[in-house]
């Protein structure tokens, strides 16, 4: 009888008939919550009662010296690490610790590893194919056809991230910049609302610096995603960054422009008294 | 490659497939021509022992394309295929055993002679329904599938993947194989199941028959290679291959990868049960030691001379291992485990890609593009 | 003690074998005794009798075991005691009762038969029963008492008696009292079953068995708790013997994965080959039997070292020439070492043979130990058992406290920071590799002495040697011995309740689920370092 009234229930929305686009309900604010988020590994707390929000749109860089937590925090996010205890909130609707990997993954948050990893074996444009929000069961995936629709939507990432001209080249020749632009790709193709984005510069030229200074500040904005970004390369912070937060021991430090962050006497004596910029290089 | 056709028809549209489909088709045209047309003594007439011979290479065949599906393109190393190749075979075996009927030396109308033999008064309840060929060749698939269902669903799922993948998978054939030996079992123990007489109703004795028996091996090879094809060459495919060199980024991208290993895992097994089963009745014997890690691992090597994720490599070298053995052992037995031993060092450490990959080399330099790199070394993962 | 006549005919022949050793000893108060058992009357033989028994002279049983059948005559002309070895035909051969030498045959009517009647026959029986309970040995002494019992009648009470009063061994004091208490028992005294409590004799427990089975209520009830307690005992016995059994099998297990789990845990290598190189050392055991003929011993010791070598050296060939291309590729190693393996296989069956060869066991590796009356254990068994250990420590000590070692976890964790430190990682990967083979080559020679030597000794083991480094978790040696170790027990308790392939069947099973439910083992390694 149950089952009966349940689909006589016109306001029921069925799972399939949802949209394929993020349900992440941002109506009250910030798009990601943690709340008092403590986790250890074997006795030594990585992440120690940490309280950050980003709001949606945002674009926030997160600094901090070498053991800060600053993976570990992305990995609570992405639900690779358990935190012992605290709250992980995506919007007001999404317990972020009450889902596994790809779970959250197909909520809409994207994350960008320190190591480019790409699909060295299929081509860029099949790399995009593959990271494209579709339906990702066996058998879907099995009779996939390509459409003009999604064809498109490759090629219109392809254009932002900038390798339209590389698109039946193997991944696996692309440079490192390449290759980190293309990861950036593959996450748009998810459509995330969230963005994580770890050390994308490193082992970058100036120029291809430059343009993923470029790349992402063009992809934050009200309605489109949210980007966090951890990085160590205070040259390029400055450059993108809006707000930045401090993380020092498995906490925030500190937070703010980088102005007010930089003058901060607790982060100056973090970075040894030093000019930050020295000591991240 | 992107082509908006059906995923089944896609392999038909390639180049290499049509070019494989033809060659083995007019293989199996030439072998039936020659061997029907031409008078015996003739020189080039080929006697039905050699049909059956090449009926058991092309069973190899299918069973080496099987291995490549989850070796080449999800990077699974199973040593334990031949498990899934003896399942096959002993479903089709326990049915042939059934046709046997009252022809038994013992005569029993029902239970087969060493049942007899071991004073059982009635058939073990997994005997029943192999009468009927129905049943049996469901089981043929289902038998395998359901073995690498269980194990891969337990194995996948814990993510146990790369070379402890690669050992539990050789133990579990050597326990298969272990309880195969036992009598208790109820598979006939050591000597197995064999003395067939018929399969549906066609005498395996007649040369008709064999030759039948090799043609359907050459036309089930051509739809399991195109079956394979369709799905390297869909998205499932890719997501294959993704997962061969990086799991956790496709994991992460949002795929359920132990199911799409599950799923690929399972379709291979069942096709390993086909091979099996089309062995059999060739070559007229199922023991126990088609369990033998040995084999297993024999296969591997098949498809490593042939190649790696190319399938068409794994028909090549089941066919050439399996000619050479056929000559090793006809000539000097003593020196094929040698020769056996050699190969497998030779082809890892000097040609990883296998004989395909000199011929992509040799014939079509620019095609490697194409190509999956060498698949013989995956990147390493970031941090699995 | 009832002797039959065949018996009595074969111990005078034994006589041979010792006599003329003991005369040579002692020169000799054997005339007079025997002269004084040739006596007019059957009192004064008694008397003689006894004196022989009193005399403590070593040829007296065999004297009073032919004077018993009749054997003990003495040749009219001469006076010569002598004893016939068959009183076949006509003329029979003799022995010469002093010094124990044949010499020739001598016709029937020359000799003079000493006989006997029923009282001194019965006299005979009991003194010979009891005369073993002389000599000076101990354990001859125990061997003795246990054979006697269930043996004793009414005749033997009173000498057995005297014997214990005299007797110094708590031991067999023992069992003389068990022995009289069987046939106190089975006269019916309730009180005898209190002193046969907590006995594993076989003897024993048959007596209880039967007056278990007896009229009366009370003897029946004491007898039947007394078999309970033994069979409580027996039982403890047998969980003892599966314990030991199984220990010896996950030793045997240790020994062969100990090397892998160097090769395989420490550098990642899969080596197909590793039971190949415990088949080499094996060989290199029965090799070295082939040359130190008539000396296993000798043979056994110098194989320790020499099997460590041979398999060491063929580690390097296999590192050098295969292994060492494929770094990096742990699948294309275990394919191309596999088919090391079939050539080493195939190498054994041409240049020596297909067929199994015969290792020789040291004399002092056999035999058993034992534990008490149920309960021995097998020398051989405790000899590797005690070798694994050995091996472990051996390992332990180079992993922990050498040079070598640190350099080994150096390179394994991690191999560019440790070359740039100026290990050199190349040289580094051909010790480990040579130890770990080596330790293979150890473990053949240890099962040269368990298991048929032949070419499949190795394929035997490779399968449960990686079942047990992946059990015991990748890398770490503990791992390997506590994995070992337990998977023999296991694999023994489960035997009798299963059968042993069956038991087999079921440790892989266990192992495979085991790997599901954790895939880094019993004891994995922890850090980012494991999870490569």
């Amino acid at each position: 009888m149950n089952f009966l009234h349940s689909l006589a229930d016109r306001d029921r929305v069925f799972d399939f008939l949802v949209p394929a686009t993020s349900p992440v309900d941002v109506r009250h604010g910030p798009i990601l919550y943690l709340e008092d988020v403590t986790v250890s590994f074997d006795g030594f707390k990585a992440i120690n009662d940490l309280n950050l929000t980003i709001d949606d749109g945002e674009l926030r860089c997160i600094i901090g010296p070498n053991g800060a937590g600053k993976t570990t925090m992305m990995d609570i996010i992405t639900g690779k690490t358990r935190p012992d205890r605290g709250s992980v909130w995506f919007g007001s609707r999404h317990n972020l610790l009450a889902m596994n990997e790809p779970e959250i993954a197909s909520l809409g948050i994207g994350r960008k590893f320190q190591k480019p990893t790409v699909f060295e074996a299929l081509t860029v444009f099949e790399n995009l194919e593959l990271a494209m929000a579709a339906d990702k069961r066996i058998l879907p995936t099995l009779t996939a056809r390509m459409t003009g629709e999604v064809r498109d939507r490759i090629e219109e990432v392809l254009a932002t991230i900038g390798l339209t001209e590389l698109r039946h080249r193997l991944a696996g020749i692309l440079s490192h910049g390449q290759k980190q632009w293309l990861e950036i790709g593959m996450l748009l193709m998810q459509r995330p609302r969230l963005l994580l984005v770890d050390e994308p510069v490193a082992g970058m030229t100036e120029q291809e610096m430059e343009r993923t200074a470029e790349l992402l500040t063009g992809l934050a904005g009200k309605g489109k995603q949210s980007v966090v970004v951890v990085e160590h390369d205070m040259g390029f912070v400055r450059s993108i960054a809006r707000t930045v937060t401090v993380l020092h021991q498995g906490s925030v430090l500190a937070e703010g422009s980088m102005d007010q962050v930089s003058c901060d006497p607790k982060v100056v004596e973090v970075y040894l008294g030093a000019d930050p910029d020295e000591e991240a290089a | 490659m992107h082509s908006s056709t059906s995923w089944l028809a896609r392999p038909f549209r390639e180049r290499a497939t049509q070019l494989f489909l033809s060659i083995l088709l007019a293989a199996l045209a030439t072998v039936t021509l020659l061997n029907l047309a031409l008078p015996e003594g003739h020189p080039l007439h080929v006697s039905t022992y050699t049909v059956t011979l090449l009926g058991k290479y092309l069973s190899y065949a299918l069973l080496a394309v099987a291995v490549d599906l989850v070796w080449g393109y999800l990077g699974i190393l199973s040593l334990g295929h031949g498990a899934f190749f003896a399942l096959g075979g002993y479903a089709m075996g326990m049915y042939l055993m059934r046709q046997i009927g009252d022809r038994g030396t013992y005569g029993d109308p029902v239970l087969p002679d060493f049942m007899v033999f071991l004073d059982w008064d009635s058939l073990p309840w997994y005997w029943l329904g192999f009468d009927m060929a129905g049943f049996a060749f469901l089981m043929v698939l289902l038998a395998p599938g359901l073995l690498a269902l269980v194990f891969g669903f337990l194995a996948f799922r814990s993510r146990v993947t790369g070379v402890y993948l690669s050992i539990i998978t050789q133990a579990l054939t050597f326990a298969l194989m272990l309880a195969f030996f036992r009598n208790e079992m109820g598979f006939g123990g050591n000597n197995g199941l064999t003395d067939f007489k018929e399969l549906l109703g066609f005498d395996l004795r007649s040369d008709a028959t064999r030759l039948g028996l090799f043609l359907a091996t050459g036309i089930a090879l051509a739809l399991g290679y195109v079956l394979c094809r369709a799905i390297v060459t869909s998205k499932l495919g890719r997501v294959s291959v993704a997962t061969r060199d990086a799991e956790a980024r496709t994991r992460f991208l949002g795929y359920r990868v132990e199911r799409f290993q599950l799923f690929i895992f399972v379709v291979s097994a069942m096709l390993a049960g086909v091979a099996g089963a089309l062995y059999v009745p060739q070559v007229g014997i199922i023991n126990p030691s088609e369990f033998s890690p040995i084999f297993s691992i024999e296969i591997v090597l098949w498809v490593a001379l042939g190649g790696r994720a190319t399938l068409y490599g794994a028909v090549i070298g089941a066919i050439l291992v399996n000619y050479a053995k056929t000559v090793f052992t006809g000539v000097m037995p003593d020196a094929w485990l040698f020769a056996l031993g050699g190969l497998f060092v030779l082809v890892t450490v000097l040609l990883p890609k296998g004989i395909a990959g000199l011929l992509a080399y040799r014939l079509k330099p620019r095609r490697l593009q194409r190509e999956p790199t060498d698949p013989s070394s995956p990147p390493r993962e970031a941090s699995a | 003690m009832k002797i039959p006549p065949c018996l009595g005919r074969m111990l005078a022949l034994c006589l041979l074998a010792w006599l003329p050793l003991a005369v040579s000893a002692q020169d000799d108060g054997g005339q007079p005794l025997l002269e004084s058992l040739d006596a007019a009357s059957y009192a004064q033989m008694g008397e003689a009798i006894e004196a022989i028994i009193e005399s403590g002279d070593e040829r007296s049983r065999g004297w009073l075991e032919a004077l018993l059948g009749g054997k003990l005559q003495r040749h009219k002309e001469t006076g010569r005691f002598v004893v016939v070895l068959e009183n076949r035909g006509r003329d029979w051969p003799v022995a010469d009762a002093l010094t124990g030498e044949a010499f020739g045959e001598m016709s029937r009517r020359d000799l003079d038969r000493l006989g006997i009647n029923n009282a001194l026959r019965g006299q005979l029986q009991s003194a010979l029963a009891v005369l073993d309970l002389h000599v000076p040995d101990t354990r001859d002494r125990r061997e003795a008492a246990r054979a006697l019992l269930g043996d004793v009648d009414a005749s033997l009470v009173e000498p057995l008696e005297a014997v214990i009063s005299g007797e110094e061994d708590a031991e067999v004091r023992r069992l003389l009292e068990q022995g009289l208490a069987i046939h106190r028992l089975e006269q019916g005294s309730v009180e005898a079953v209190a002193s046969l409590e907590g006995s594993l004799n076989s003897r024993v427990r048959a007596a209880l068995n039967s007056a278990a089975r007896s009229d009366d209520p009370a003897l029946a009830e004491a007898a039947s708790s007394a078999l309970a307690d033994i069979e409580q005992k027996m039982k403890l016995n047998r969980g003892l013997e599966t314990l030991y059994f199984g220990l010896s099998l996950g030793s045997v297990l240790v020994l062969a994965a100990i090397g892998l789990a160097i090769t395989f845990g420490v550098m990642g290598v899969i080596n197909m080959a590793h039971g190949e190189l415990i088949m080499l050392g094996a060989y290199t055991t029965w090799a070295m039997q082939q040359l130190l003929p008539g000396q296993p011993g000798l043979a056994m010791v110098l194989s320790i070292p020499a099997g460590f070598l041979v398999a060491a050296l063929a580690g390097i060939a296999i590192e050098r020439g295969v292994i060492q291309f494929l770094k990096g590729r742990p699948l294309e190693t275990l394919l191309a070492t596999f088919g090391v393996s079939l050539i080493l296989q195939q190498l054994v069956r041409t240049v020596i043979s297909p067929l199994n060869r015969t290792v020789v066991t040291p004399e002092w590796m056999s035999g058993s130990i034992m534990i008490n009356e149920g309960l021995s254990l097998t020398l051989n068994r405790l000899y590797v058992l005690g070798f694994a250990l050995v091996v472990f420590a051996g390992l332990m000590l180079v992993m922990r406290r050498t040079r070598l070692g640190l350099e080994v976890r150096a390179v394994t964790q991690n191999r560019a920071m440790a070359r740039s430190m100026g290990i050199r990682a190349t040289r580094v990967d051909i010790m480990t590799f040579a130890l770990g083979s080596g330790v293979a080559g150890l473990a053949g020679v240890a099962l040269s002495q368990l298991t048929n030597v032949g070419p499949n000794l190795g394929q035997n083991y490779i399968i449960d040697s990686f079942m047990v480094v992946v059990f015991g978790g990748v890398g770490n040696l503990w791992g390997t011995l506590v994995a070992g170790l337990s998977l023999g027990v296991i694999n023994q308790v489960l035997e009798p309740w299963a059968g042993a392939v069956l038991a087999k069947i079921l440790v892989l099973v266990f192992i495979i689920l085991f790997i599901q439910k954790r895939p880094r083992g019993l004891f994995p390694q922890k850090g980012r370092a494991a999870e490569g």
